[in-house]
């Protein structure tokens, strides 16, 4: 895949993209008065946040970073940095465990309360 | 050149995705959208040249974040805001 | 008059995130010389010989991040099963269930084992080719969630859950004391690292993450396990 000649459409592309994620969630976890729809929206900033991290590594014309044996014995082999590919794979799996803690304490605040409003939830207990 | 057509097709889908999501009062609608954002995301990464990244994405983000969320909307309510609310014994449209 | 504030907060937001990602060009190469993805890319294939860069910086290069990552999913799936504790048994007393459709009870049976054959596939050879434990321990965990789905009374032990998670974990500290043990780093690597390309090269990193394989698909499975005993709270 050689992208390299469109590389001014592509920076608006994936910046653009990854910032609009990041401010849809945001507008989201602000706004709305239901709590899953809040947990929804952070889970975007989530992934919204991957993405931006991930683009910043990317090399014009590079392969993946793996030293298959087709490669291995090629001099002169761009490859993609490997650093940001590591903090991403760390950072999804904890978005992931933050979403399931959260919303077990909606179940369980549902249980008590009878509502997932939250006008309506006033005390501080549970 | 139809590369660079699917990566704009795909981006505009993410963001209307997005949209639809945070804009959908049927709350099981939202979590599906959330799932196409997060298979779409997938298939971008490996544009990116990350494919231990992309393994991740589609595993994590596709079959276990939409099976959480639906379990949590099975024990609560499934629309977002109540259409009607009963103060004594009137019911109030809201 | 709150939503006139708030979207003027995110219109800030947004306008100095662009702002600062304008100058950080996309796609080019940002620094002569030697760097930090040289550096690393060369010892991979150098000193380790470890086919996949990527596992390499997980496992060993920052290797103490990776323990406090699964550290950190172990602190989630307790915290988790111990606010939503209720045992099976006695969850769905009074409820009348229907099982899955026989297309979804004989896919399942069919599907599950080849679905395990390829979450432990993919942690094993987590150094040759894209793959690594995070990857196979969640296929592991979406195998055992379709066995779940399909019948409302399949049962998991909960303590051969508990026992396998806490060997593996016991596993990946004991690698790691091992360096510290030989009058190395904690860590690093001891044993014998084989040719480029084969199975057993790499040293301690292929123990590691079979280690993190078993322990995060034992945890994941616990985690669907809890969340799917809750009763279905009746609206009256």
């Amino acid at each position: 895949m050689d992208l390299t000649q469109y590389n001014d459409i592509l920076t608006i592309i994936f910046y653009g993209t990854s910032i609009g994620l990041i401010l849809i969630g945001l507008y989201a976890a602000l706004v709305k008065r239901s709590l899953i729809k809040i947990m929804i929206g952070l889970s975007i900033v989530d992934s919204g946040v991957n993405l931006l991290l991930l683009s910043i590594g990317y090399l014009a014309g590079g392969t993946a970073p793996i030293f298959s044996p087709a490669v291995i014995d090629k001099q002169n082999v761009i490859m993609v940095d490997p650093v940001p590919q590591a903090l991403v794979l760390t950072a999804i799996v904890i978005g992931f465990a933050v979403t399931g803690v959260g919303l077990a304490l909606i179940i369980r605040l549902y249980r008590h309360h009878k509502t997932v409003n939250i006008d309506e939830i006033k005390n501080l207990k549970w | 050149m139809i590369l660079l057509i699917a990566i704009i097709i795909m981006a505009i889908i993410l963001l209307a995705a997005a949209i639809y999501a945070i804009i959908q009062k049927d709350l099981l609608y939202a979590v599906i959208a959330t799932s196409v954002i997060s298979l779409i995301l997938s298939i971008m990464y490996y544009v990116l040249q990350a494919p231990d990244v992309a393994l991740t994405e589609a595993a994590i983000g596709v079959a276990l974040t939409t099976i959480v969320f639906i379990i949590t909307i099975r024990n609560t309510e499934r629309y977002e805001g109540k259409k009607y609310i009963k103060v004594g014994k009137k019911i109030i449209k809201k | 008059m709150k939503k006139v504030i708030i979207l003027t907060l995110l219109a800030i937001v947004g306008y100095y995130l662009i702002d600062v990602f304008a100058q950080i060009p996309f796609g080019v190469n940002r620094y002569e010389g030697q760097n930090v993805r040289d550096f690393y890319l060369e010892k991979s294939k150098d000193d380790l010989h470890v086919s996949n860069a990527v596992t390499s910086i997980v496992v060993n290069f920052r290797g103490f991040d990776t323990l406090g990552e699964v550290t950190v999913l172990f602190l989630a799936v307790t915290a988790l099963g111990s606010i939503l504790y209720r045992r099976r048994e006695d969850a769905h007393k009074g409820v009348v269930f229907f099982s899955a459709s026989k297309i979804v009870r004989s896919g399942a049976h069919l599907l599950f084992a080849p679905i395990l054959l390829l979450g432990a596939y993919v942690f094993i050879h987590g150094h040759l080719s894209p793959g690594g434990g995070f990857q196979g321990g969640t296929i592991i965990a979406t195998g055992f969630l379709l066995m779940l789905l399909a019948y409302h009374d399949y049962r998991v032990s909960h303590e051969i859950l508990s026992v396998v998670e806490s060997l593996a974990g016991l596993t990946f500290v004991f690698a790691g004391l091992g360096g510290l043990l030989l009058g190395k780093a904690f860590l690093e690597n001891f044993l014998p690292i084989g040719t480029i390309n084969f199975l057993f090269s790499g040293g301690i990193i292929p123990i590691i993450y079979i280690a993190v394989g078993f322990k995060v698909g034992a945890e994941l499975t616990g985690l669907l396990y809890t969340m799917l005993n809750e009763k279905e709270y009746k609206k009256s």
